[in-house]
Order: structure tokens, then C-alpha cells, then sequence
């Protein structure tokens, strides 16, 4: 008997919870035919069983709200408003009960009278004027017994003859919660019909129970493997790999069974925004989209409450009532949608609604009230980060308190437990547009696979997910450390590879010489690959990773906490944090945090540059932009070969020709050079200086524009003169004689770019690239004179412009150029120092085929050839 | 409330950092643990000693000397450590000795006095004479936001 207890409880939340979406369909006026059908046999189905079992509440609820279904389903009743609400009440009491029922195996007491009269008041007012009223259950319609057969096809219904079997069931609150039950695993039919089930039903508890042995199994797999590498002994390495194989699948299996649909955790949303809207005169409409995105349940579990505390806070706060929106020319209809997707190892979701949007004076008032900032710091905040304010603890703004989101649980309520499971929060903000609430949380929260690493005698744990490689670079080996001023970088094949001591990061005291930082862990964050040095790496291991306290979240390295198989706890650390601090590790010298960022704002669209500073001979210090520099190489002076008056080396299996910087550089047998590698396409060129010192990122200001053709002039660069060396001269040297011939063959004849840059060091190296697409360049200086040249006849088959320059902007050119039937066919190319995803947008609205970054060489060639079709360029 | 509740309410631990008793209220308080294995945390607030593994849950140790701008607990895996909860979170502070809990009746709790040290001032909530000694009340809230903002 209690079994049937159990499974009907299972069964009946099942139902029921599908009915509410249903009966919003029905509401709303969905034109399903086998909507109303589908809610009745669901009703009738659990009145039949409850029946079965003696469950009277139960069933004198379901029998009356199957009677007001049925007389719809014969439409001797409309489906309104006060149908569908006592419907959907009585459903909330079949819920209250069968909740009772799993938990103490009674149904409790309780008074259903009111709600009973309501439903048959309604059932009889339906069926005064056409039929009299069904007697009750007790005889089926044809159609009802069809349907009443189907049902009965599932186990529960199978009728037993003797009510009861001999012995008294015992008491359910002694077995039921007490132990773990018994995993029960019984076929349950999807359909009546239908062959064996695919899937059956498994207590929760036992899937738990299975998780958290596979956790324990991966870790003492873990030793085992640690042992057997520190054996002699080979004779379990065979087994043991085996049983690795085996584990991981299990556990990858185990976790897949935890995975469950993001729409689970959103089922009960469009009940609430129904009965939300209502209260509330509001007409909204919830729209759900990615609900099958699958992620870990306990996750599920877990982002259920914030979610629908936020889904009611739109509800109340974010949307307006009909009148006030169709006076702000909106649809009276708000729209709540909500969507969720897979990007990575997160799931994204995104909560937004069309309605009014924070009320950012309000809490900009509130942030000062409540001293969590000053007045003239709200005042220069951005809207999107004041908004960010409503995280913050005990921060309300609904003017009136209502009953729906003024319950002291607020926004800073749903952050910490979004942020309790790995996750971030984020929300932008339009006034009068609404507001969108991003989440990203992770799939699970079980096991992930780190690398642990040694820094200063302590072990740092990092995703092994964004790990690409790890190379040892030690002393005096193939691979060492090198410094550019105090920058480390690491040569690893054809790049610099950026380097960040963890010691530095993480503020530790730096070790013995020669003891410190020889691994580099190579860490991709996002399309960015940097080295992070450590002491050495111990071992890969599967960590359960827990969230970090509350106290420590702030630092931003972290990304949570784990304990190791010894029982030490062990931090995790997260590349992006650790980029960004290094980053304003970097920045910081010239200020603190503020500036530092203001600085970083001040580069947008300014035309700062990455230099590398070198030394060539005698003389000033030269400078060349490091984007331009595929390669940094060192080369045996006595590997380098002389023929014809010119400089050769050989270099990846070809021969390369080499150029020195300056007359004045030496060349000692015996010793090496450094070589700046300059590639285009196919081939590459050597520049040879006699040292790299230093990479700067600094302002280009051209003070004095230089006579020879290597040097483009002489600048300041962090207030000494450095000589800028033309980059195209030596390329151009190299190129007339030793690249193929087929790039001189290849060049369109006489197709011309009009190139306008205020700035001749962009003009020297912009040309350049386009020279080197085989095309003719005619360089102006501004827009102005750019304009005067094409009224003066000049001709050009593409404008490549600069965009902010004094005087007439680039966009302005193009706009002006488009507005010109002569020239409105001319293809546009803007180039910024800075082409953020607002800059491109506004270029393409001005008209640009193309936006770009100054000096992406590649992308500027391709760009090019793409605008230039068919002559496409190399 | 309930009288238990009350008396809850009402019950300190007294604990002793660098000669000085100060009360934290009992209902925080979930153990008193022995040295232990701490892995420090860079980065962190200086109050924060590091991390440890109390049964699989990862606790934050806070050294009070540090918090209370005294200099910090010389060797903190020696040292003696009281596990309060505070809003779901164990934290585990470092203290010198611990002593006996004792119940406060309401009206023997006064207002610490305006000339005690100001970081002091502000994390204790009142202060209690007892016999031969002057026990301070420990406010945990103020004492993680001081952590936190340090």
C-alpha cells in the first residue's frame, strides 16, 4: 500500500505541475483541440486513483473540478477568468494535500467546503441551462470510459480485488523519511499503448548517494595513480589505466544523469506571472525560449528561488500598468522573456522585460542616502554601473512597498545565491526601454579537472580547461625567460609569448634566484594567450570546486576553493582574474586604480601604440611599432652569409634575407644578433639590431620628420627621443630583390587608394601595406585635402581614411563621399587605432565597407581584396 | 520568544586575545578547534589567515589580533581557534585561550567607554564587568565588515 502511496504522490506532482501551463493556455484562448481534453483526463485521472486509495479530500476536490472541466469540454462553459482561477485553486489545493501526503503519508486536515461550492456553483450554472448536471463519476460517457481505459492501463490502476492486504501497513512517518528508501525503479508508461518504457523513475536521494561515490572513487583513483607513478613497480599501470578509463566514464555518466532541462526550474513561472498580473492590473505575456538547455540539477535546484524572485520583481517593478504604457506608446501587453543557452561550461540566462527600466535618479538618491557613494561619485558613474547598486544588501527602490516584492528579500538576496554557486549577475538598464539580467552559471558544480602548480611553497590549483600547454624553462635550456626592461616574455615557435609571475601577481615574496619561476603555464583567456611562471607543477587532479568566502571574493584571482586528496585546502586560481591583475599591475605605476582605468578610457580612440625600443649602432634609441614585428629571433652571426652585397641567413628551411638597422651595427663572429622577423605572406626578412631593450606603449607624436628613407622621423616615447624607423624601407630593400616575382606580377595595374591620416607615421606605415597589396597610393592628410584632390580630378578606385583627425572626422568624409554621386561608388575603409564593436557600428552607418584596426596588417590586405573584387590582393 | 531562546540570546563564550576577554555570543558559536593546518590566501585582508578544511567545508580564519590592530598571532597553525557561523558562512578566529560561557543578565551590559581605542570601539557592542576583569562584547557583523573594508 505505501508503495502506491508513493508512486501516486510522484505521479499526481508530476500531472499537476503540467496542468498550470496548460490551463494558462487555455486562458489565454490557445487554439489547441486536445487542450481541454488532455487537463480533464489529467484531473480525472488523479480522482480515480485518490479514489482508489481512500483519499477523500483528494478526491471530492478532483471530482468537483473535473465536473467544471468536463462541462467545458462540452463547451457548456466558457473558459474565463473565474473559471480558469477556481480551477487553478482547486489545483493548488490537490498540490497542498498531495505534498502533505509524501511527507506524512496522510492527507491532513483542512476545510475545502468554500472552494468545492465554487467549482459545483460553477459546474451548475453551466449546466442549468442545457443538460442536467452528470451524476457523479459514477457513470462515464462513452468517451470518458475510452479514456478511462486508456489510464487505466498504468499499474496503479490495475484494480485489487481485496482492499488491502492482510497486514496492517505501519505507520509511513516511521519509514519514510528515516532512511534512505529503497531505490525503486518501476516502469512507468509514457502513454497508454505504447511499448516498454525508456526511461524509469529513480529516487533522488539514490542518484545523490551515487554521485558522491563517484567523487570519493575519482579521488582515491587519483591516489592510486599518484602511486603507482612514484613506483618502480609496473605491473599495475595496465589495470590501473583501465580502471581510469573506466572511472572517467562513470563519472561522466553519472554527472550526465544530474543534468537536467533549465525549463524544469521555469515551470511554475507562468502560473506566478499569471496570478502576478492579476493582482497587479497588469497584462503580461512571459515568453520562455532555450527551456531544454540542460544543466546539473542541484544547479537547477539552486537557481530556482532567485530566479522567480526575479521574474516577480519584473512583474511589479519593471512593467508598467496597461494605461501607462500605452501613453508611452508601447503595447499595453508587457513582455517578460526569458532564455537560456549553453557558452562554454556556463549556461547563460537572460531575464528582460520591455517595461520602464530602473529608476536610476532614484537610486542614485539612495546609493548617496545610504552612504554607499558620494554625490559626485554617482554623479560620474554610467548608468549601467549605477544600476548595479540594487545588488547591494537591503537596496530597495519600489517606492510603495507592495506585498509582491517588498518582502525583504531583495536583489542583494539573488546575487549571493547566484554567486554561492560559481555564477555572476549582470544588468543593464534603459529608461523606458526596460531591463535586462544576465546570469551565467556554471553546468555543475561537481568536478572539474585542475593542474596544480608550486608557487613559493604553496599549491595554487588552475582549470585545466584553459591550460593550452606548459613549458619548462630553465637556465641556460633552449627555452629561458627573457626580460624586455621588467616585462618577462617567453619565446615559444613564431611568437613573444607574455609572461606573468604568479609571485608578482599574487604579491609573495620572491625566491632564490635560480629556484623561482622556471614553468610556464601558456593560458588561453578568450583569444588572448599569456604564460603564467610558477615553480612547478605537481600533477593534474579532479577537484570539487566550492565557492570562495564572501571575504575573498573581492580579490578576483580566485575562483573558488577545493580540498586536495591530502585534506589541505587549495586555491584556485581564475587566468581571467589573474590577467586583469597583471594587467593593472602594469598600469599602476603611473597612478592609482582610478587613473589607472581613466588611462585605459583615454586609449580608446587615441592612437596609442605598442613600440618596440631597440639599439642599432650609434645614436638615439630606435623605435618600431611591435604589431608590425611578426617575429623576435636570435641569430649565430656566423650563420649569416653574404652574397651579392646583400645579407642571408637561413631561417625555417628557407633563406632569408637580412638587413642591418643601422651601418653602424657589428657583426662579431661568434656572437648573436638579435633579428626583428618582418613576414609578408610567403616570405619573411631580418632586421638586425644590436639590442632589444624595452616595449613601451606610448603616444606617437612625429617631432621632426627625418630625411632618410629607414627612419620616418623622431619622436618622444616616454620623454626620450627615439628615432621611429620606417618599417616599409626595409621591407621595400628586401623586397625588390629577393620576394618572389609573382607579387610584382600579381599587382592590379593602376587601381589607386586615396589614404588620408593626419599622422605620417601612420601614413608611413598604412601605405606600406597597401603598396604591398600591389596597389598605388596617393597619401593626403586630411579630409579636407583628400576631397580638394578628388575635386581636382585625381582618381582613386578606394578611399582608405584615418578616422579621427582634426577638422573633418572620418566618418564625416565618408558620409560627405556618399552624399556625392560621383563619388558615393567610392568603397570607404575606415582605420582606428581602437575598433570596438560602437565605433564599427558607427562607421558602418556612416558608410564604410569596412572598419579596422590601424596596423591588424593581415586584415587590412584582406580587407582590400575583398572591397576590390575580382582583383583579389594576396 | 522562549526563555531558551532568550537565554541563547543573552550567553557569550569568553575568549582571551592578547590578555583581553572578549565575549561572542554563544548562538555563533559552533567549535572550538585545536592547531590546525591553514593554508593562507594571498591577496587576502590582512586580518584573514587563510583557509582551512573543517570536514570538507572550507572555513576562512580570521586572526582577531590582526583585526584589532594588535601584530599578528605569531605562529597561527599553533594556535587555538573558535568556529563561529555568521549568515551561512564558518569563519574560525584565532584566539589565545578559551574560557568559560557565561550567561549576561540584561542590565550588567554597558555602553564601551568613548575614550577606548576607536577600532575597538567600534567592534564591540557593549562591555561587561566581571570579577577582577572587563569582559568586551564582540560584534561579528562589524567584525567582517572591518575585515573586509581593512
Amino acid at each position: 500500500m505505501e508503495d502506491f502511496v508513493q508512486d501516486f504522490v510522484a505521479e499526481t506532482v508530476e500531472a499537476l505541475g503540467a496542468l498550470d501551463n496548460d490551463l494558462l493556455r487555455l486562458e489565454v484562448g490557445a487554439a489547441e483541440p486536445d487542450l481541454v481534453p488532455r487537463i480533464f483526463r489529467a484531473v480525472h485521472t488523479i480522482k480515480g486513483t485518490c479514489g482508489f486509495l481512500g483519499l477523500n479530500r483528494l478526491r471530492r476536490v478532483a471530482h468537483s473540478a473535473e465536473n467544471v472541466l468536463d462541462a467545458i469540454r462540452k463547451d457548456r462553459l466558457a473558459a474565463g477568468t473565474e473559471v480558469v482561477t477556481a480551477i487553478l485553486g482547486a489545483i493548488d489545493v490537490l498540490k497542498a494535500i498531495t505534498d502533505h501526503l509524501g511527507a506524512t503519508g496522510s492527507e491532513g486536515e483542512g476545510d475545502d467546503e468554500a472552494l468545492i461550492n465554487r467549482l459545483d456553483a460553477l459546474h451548475e450554472g453551466a449546466s442549468a441551462t442545457p443538460a442536467p448536471p452528470p451524476p457523479p463519476a459514477a457513470t462515464l460517457s462513452a468517451e470518458e470510459a475510452a479514456l478511462a481505459a486508456a489510464w487505466d492501463a498504468t499499474p496503479a490502476h490495475i484494480p485489487i480485488p481485496e482492499p488491502v492486504p492482510a497486514p496492517a501497513p505501519a505507520p509511513a512517518p516511521i519509514l519514510a523519511p528515516a532512511a534512505v528508501p529503497a531505490p525503486r525503479a518501476e516502469a512507468r508508461p509514457v502513454a497508454a499503448g505504447e511499448g516498454a518504457a525508456q526511461s524509469i523513475r529513480v529516487n533522488l536521494d539514490l542518484l545523490e548517494t551515487l554521485m558522491t561515490s563517484v567523487s570519493e572513487l575519482v579521488l582515491t583513483r587519483n591516489q592510486l595513480l599518484q602511486l603507482s607513478r612514484n613506483s618502480r613497480d609496473n605491473s599495475f599501470a595496465g589495470p590501473l589505466q583501465r580502471l581510469n578509463h573506466v572511472v572517467s566514464e562513470l563519472q561522466e555518466n553519472v554527472m550526465k544523469t544530474r543534468m537536467q532541462p533549465v525549463g524544469n526550474a521555469w515551470s511554475k513561472l507562468p502560473r506566478i506571472v499569471r496570478d502576478l498580473a492579476r493582482d497587479l492590473d497588469k497584462k503580461i505575456e512571459m515568453r520562455m525560449t532555450g527551456a531544454e538547455t540542460e544543466l546539473d540539477r542541484q544547479v537547477l535546484e539552486m537557481i530556482r528561488d532567485p530566479l522567480t524572485h526575479m521574474v516577480r520583481n519584473s512583474c511589479d517593478h519593471g512593467l508598467e500598468r496597461p494605461a501607462e504604457r500605452v501613453a508611452a506608446g508601447k503595447d499595453e501587453t508587457g513582455i517578460i522573456a526569458l532564455h537560456a543557452s549553453h557558452e562554454g561550461g556556463h549556461i547563460v540566462m537572460t531575464l528582460s522585460d520591455d517595461g520602464r527600466g530602473l529608476n536610476l535618479v532614484r537610486i542614485r538618491q539612495k546609493a548617496v542616502e545610504r552612504g554607499l557613494a558620494t554625490e559626485a561619485e554617482v554623479a560620474a558613474m554610467g548608468d549601467n554601473q549605477v544600476a548595479q547598486f540594487i545588488f547591494r544588501s537591503g537596496f530597495s527602490t519600489a517606492a510603495a512597498v507592495t506585498d509582491v516584492s517588498g518582502r525583504g528579500v531583495g536583489m542583494d538576496v539573488v546575487r549571493t545565491n547566484v554567486e554561492r554557486i560559481g555564477g555572476t549577475i549582470e544588468l543593464s538598464t534603459k529608461p523606458g526601454k526596460g531591463s535586462v539580467f544576465t546570469i551565467k552559471i556554471p553546468l555543475t558544480l561537481a568536478i572539474v579537472s585542475a593542474l596544480i602548480v608550486d608557487c613559493a611553497g604553496q599549491r595554487y590549483a588552475v582549470p585545466q580547461i584553459s591550460v593550452t600547454e606548459m613549458v619548462q624553462a630553465g637556465e641556460g635550456g633552449e627555452r629561458r625567460i627573457e626580460r624586455i626592461r621588467d616585462t618577462p616574455v617567453l619565446r615559444l615557435r613564431d611568437r613573444l609569448l607574455p609572461l606573468v609571475p604568479l609571485r608578482s601577481v599574487l604579491g609573495l615574496p620572491r625566491g632564490e634566484p635560480g629556484k623561482e619561476g622556471s614553468l610556464v603555464i601558456v593560458t588561453r583567456v578568450g583569444a588572448y594567450e599569456f604564460g603564467i611562471v610558477v615553480d612547478s607543477a605537481q600533477d593534474t587532479e579532479e577537484i570539487v570546486v566550492k565557492p570562495v568566502a564572501p571575504l575573498l571574493k573581492e580579490i578576483g584571482v580566485y575562483s573558488g576553493n577545493t580540498i586536495l586528496g591530502d585534506g589541505s585546502v587549495c586555491m584556485i586560481v581564475d587566468p581571467n582574474g589573474i590577467l586583469a591583475r597583471a594587467g593593472r599591475l602594469d598600469t599602476s605605476a603611473g597612478g592609482d586604480g582610478v587613473q589607472a582605468a581613466a588611462g585605459a578610457e583615454g586609449l580608446h580612440g587615441s592612437e596609442r601604440v605598442a613600440l618596440l625600443l631597440v639599439r642599432a649602432g650609434l645614436g638615439m634609441p630606435k623605435a618600431i611599432p611591435l604589431d608590425l614585428v611578426a617575429r623576435l629571433e636570435e641569430i649565430a652571426v656566423d650563420e649569416i652569409h653574404e652574397l651579392g652585397g646583400r645579407m642571408l641567413t637561413k631561417y625555417r628551411g628557407k633563406l632569408m634575407p637580412l638587413i642591418a638597422a643601422d651601418h653602424g651595427v657589428a657583426f662579431e663572429p661568434g656572437t648573436r644578433k638579435p633579428v626583428l622577423v618582418f613576414a609578408e605572406g610567403e616570405n619573411s626578412m631580418g632586421l638586425v639590431v644590436d639590442t632589444i631593450d624595452d616595449i613601451v606603449e606610448s603616444d606617437i607624436n612625429v617631432e621632426l620628420r627625418s630625411g632618410r628613407p629607414e627612419a620616418i622621423g623622431s619622436a618622444l616615447v616616454g620623454g626620450r627621443p627615439v628615432e621611429l624607423l620606417n618599417a616599409s624601407h626595409f621591407v621595400g630593400e628586401t623586397a625588390g630583390t629577393w620576394f618572389s616575382p609573382p607579387s610584382v606580377a600579381r599587382r592590379p595595374r593602376g587601381r589607386r587608394v586615396l589614404m588620408v591620416d593626419d599622422s605620417p607615421f601612420f601614413r608611413g606605415l598604412v601605405g606600406p601595406i597597401i603598396r604591398s597589396c600591389g596597389l598605388e597610393v596617393l597619401a593626403t592628410g586630411s579630409a579636407e585635402e583628400a576631397l580638394a584632390r578628388l575635386e581636382a580630378g585625381e582618381r582613386a578606385d578606394l578611399v582608405v581614411t584615418d578616422i579621427e583627425m582634426p577638422g573633418m572626422d572620418g566618418y564625416e568624409l565618408c558620409r560627405t563621399l556618399k552624399r556625392d554621386p560621383r563619388w558615393a561608388h567610392l568603397p570607404v575603409i575606415g582605420l582606428s587605432g581602437h575598433a570596438g564593436a560602437e565605433d564599427v557600428e558607427r562607421g558602418m552607418a556612416a558608410g564604410f565597407a569596412r572598419h579596422l584596426p590601424k596596423l591588424a596588417r593581415d586584415d587590412i590586405s584582406r580587407a582590400i581584396g575583398e572591397v576590390l573584387q575580382p582583383e583579389t590582393c594576396a | 520568544m522562549t526563555e531558551a531562546a532568550r537565554d541563547i540570546r543573552s550567553q557569550s563564550v569568553s575568549v582571551v586575545v592578547a590578555g583581553q576577554a572578549w565575549g561572542i555570543p554563544i548562538a555563533a558559536v559552533r567549535e572550538v578547534l585545536g592547531p590546525q593546518a591553514i593554508t593562507p590566501v594571498p591577496l587576502a585582508p590582512p586580518a584573514v589567515a587563510g583557509s582551512l578544511n573543517l570536514r570538507g567545508r572550507i572555513v576562512t580564519v580570521l586572526d582577531l589580533r590582526t583585526a584589532l590592530g594588535l601584530p599578528p598571532t605569531a605562529v597561527p597553525e599553533r594556535a587555538t581557534e573558535v568556529v563561529v557561523e555568521q549568515e551561512g558562512n564558518l569563519y574560525s578566529l584565532l584566539i589565545d585561550e578559551i574560557g568559560d560561557a557565561m550567561d549576561l543578565a540584561a542590565g550588567t551590559v554597558e555602553a564601551p567607554p568613548q575614550t577606548m581605542d576607536s577600532r575597538w570601539r567600534g567592534l564591540a557592542t557593549g562591555i561587561v564587568k566581571l570579577d577582577g576583569r572587563l569582559l568586551l562584547l564582540l560584534d561579528l557583523d562589524r567584525l567582517l565588515g572591518a575585515v573586509g573594508t581593512a
